[in-house]
């Protein structure tokens, strides 16, 4: 491996692991109202968490990248706080990646939570546990094999992410230039050998990740039956 | 006692210690893609003659006009037209005056068949091939060479249901060398390296067939005092850059 492989190895193994434990922070409260509510607004949002499962990564990367600029409203809120602009950051790449892996993360739990149907947390209730201990206490461990089915797949996806963080992150090396962004480089500069090394890691790696997660399946159908 | 030279040595490294601090300085590039190749050598050369160190970030030209209106920390532009940096200077977002052309591409009409293209580019108006790649006129300056080339050959219209078109010239290229397009409109930088055609068989399309591919260079705004930007730019035009350009089948501006 090149030495100059190793600083986008690490960023996008930092950028997956912020990106996927954040995300299952958020996707867990929201797969549960999902899952629970009998809203009229629960088609709304939806299909709005699932709406970049479809987008082209290019076009989601350059609405963010409008969004966190100096004109966009986000990029006016860090300004204000002097935080500057998030844009080309490692903090715009998790932000870009989590907007990019939201489906990836909620649909797993959301149907984890839809599944065990609403009998446990009656039974719970039945035996006086307060709704949030009850959640805590049967929800979440009936629905560990959708969280880390979640976590997996965000992961993975975060590591396979190239049309947003090239757009929102700008591909500059030893800062936000990731596996992905560094193939592509290698490509244009006719570097084959190279691209072909990291391409091939990329491969094994979402392969193991892939097999780790049917296996993940099978156990939990296991657990359930 | 150590040599005069030495002793100059020492001096300046004193010098620098106490007064230039910063004498080194990073240099952030946006580069377009196709000219990934011959910029990793000028800045390898540029990095070991001033100490600066040159950061690569290859794209599309652009994308990285949509970033750099969104403040991206690029210190200088090489794009692939000369219409970007010129838009960035009259949006204020380059510094004026500095802008030149690095670079002036070749059109090349190629094919991985070593038979298939003549040395006039007379393949174009037979029917020895099926499909012929041309870059989208609309999004790459080489597109709209290789329309004007064929329109000045008189062809253009009678190849329509042959044309397969790229989004840009890389994908064009990759059309070609993966037997996909049996023909292809790419850029000579692309297929020529080192004083030879990589592969295939190739037509360097006379310039006089279209309007020059001048790709042009500029000083970012967020940049101007950073001298070490201004060094780079600088260095783009000295002899060796120049060199090196020609080397990966590029023109210069005359």
């Amino acid at each position: 491996m090149h030495p100059d492989a190793w600083p986008a190895i690490l960023l996008t193994l930092q950028l997956a692991t912020v990106s996927s434990l954040i995300l299952l922070l958020i996707a867990t409260p929201l797969a549960w109202w999902l899952s629970q509510t009998r809203s009229q607004w629960r088609g709304t949002v939806s299909a709005l968490v699932t709406l970049p499962l479809v987008l082209p990564p290019t076009v989601l990367g350059f609405y963010i990248l409008l969004l966190l600029g100096p004109n966009g409203w986000i990029g006016q809120i860090t300004e204000t706080l002097g935080l500057g602009l998030l844009s080309f950051s490692f903090t715009g790449l998790v932000i870009g990646s989590i907007v990019f892996s939201l489906p990836f993360a909620v649909q797993p739990i959301q149907y984890a939570f839809e599944t065990m149907g609403r009998r446990p947390m009656e039974v719970a209730a039945t035996l006086r546990a307060s709704p949030l201990d009850a959640f805590f206490s049967v929800a979440l461990p009936l629905a560990k094999p959708g969280l880390l089915t979640a976590l997996l797949l965000s992961f993975a996806h975060t590591v396979g992410e190239f049309g947003v963080v090239l757009m929102i992150g700008g591909n500059i090396p030893g800062k936000t230039q990731v596996v992905s962004t560094q193939i592509y480089s290698h490509v244009e500069a006719m570097e084959y050998a190279r691209a072909h090394a990291l391409a091939a890691i990329m491969v094994l790696f979402s392969f193991l990740v892939l097999l780790g997660l049917s296996r993940l399946r099978r156990n939990g159908e296991r657990v359930v039956s | 006692m150590g040599s005069p030279g030495f002793d100059r040595v020492i001096l300046v490294a004193l010098l620098c210690g106490f007064s230039c601090p910063s004498a080194t300085a990073d240099v952030t590039a946006a580069v377009a893609a196709n000219f990934a190749a011959p910029m990793k050598s000028i800045a390898a050369a540029f990095e070991q003659q001033t100490g600066h160190k040159v950061s690569i970030a290859l794209g599309a030209s652009g994308q990285f006009y949509a970033q750099i209106r969104q403040g991206a920390p690029f210190d200088v532009l090489l794009s692939a037209d000369a219409e970007i940096p010129r838009k960035l200077e009259e949006e204020n977002l380059a510094e004026r005056g500095t802008r030149f052309t690095y670079a002036v591409g070749r059109l090349a009409l190629w094919s991985k068949d070593p038979q298939l293209v003549d040395s006039k580019g007379l393949v174009l108006g037979s029917d020895r091939y099926q499909k012929l790649a041309i870059a989208n006129a609309k999004l790459a300056p080489y597109g709209a060479a290789a329309r004007e080339a064929l329109q000045n050959l008189g062809l253009e219209g009678r190849l329509e249901s042959r044309l397969v078109q790229g989004m840009n010239i890389s994908q064009t290229f990759q059309f070609v060398s993966s037997g996909n397009a049996n023909l292809g409109f790419v850029a000579w930088s692309q297929v020529f390296n080192d004083g030879k055609l990589i592969s295939g068989s190739a037509w360097l399309v006379p310039e006089m067939l279209h309007s020059p591919i001048q790709q042009d260079a500029v000083l970012l705004k967020s940049a101007a005092r950073n001298p070490a930007a201004r060094a780079l730019l600088n260095y783009l035009q000295s002899e060796h850059a120049r060199e090196i350009i020609s080397s990966y089948g590029y023109s210069h501006a005359p």
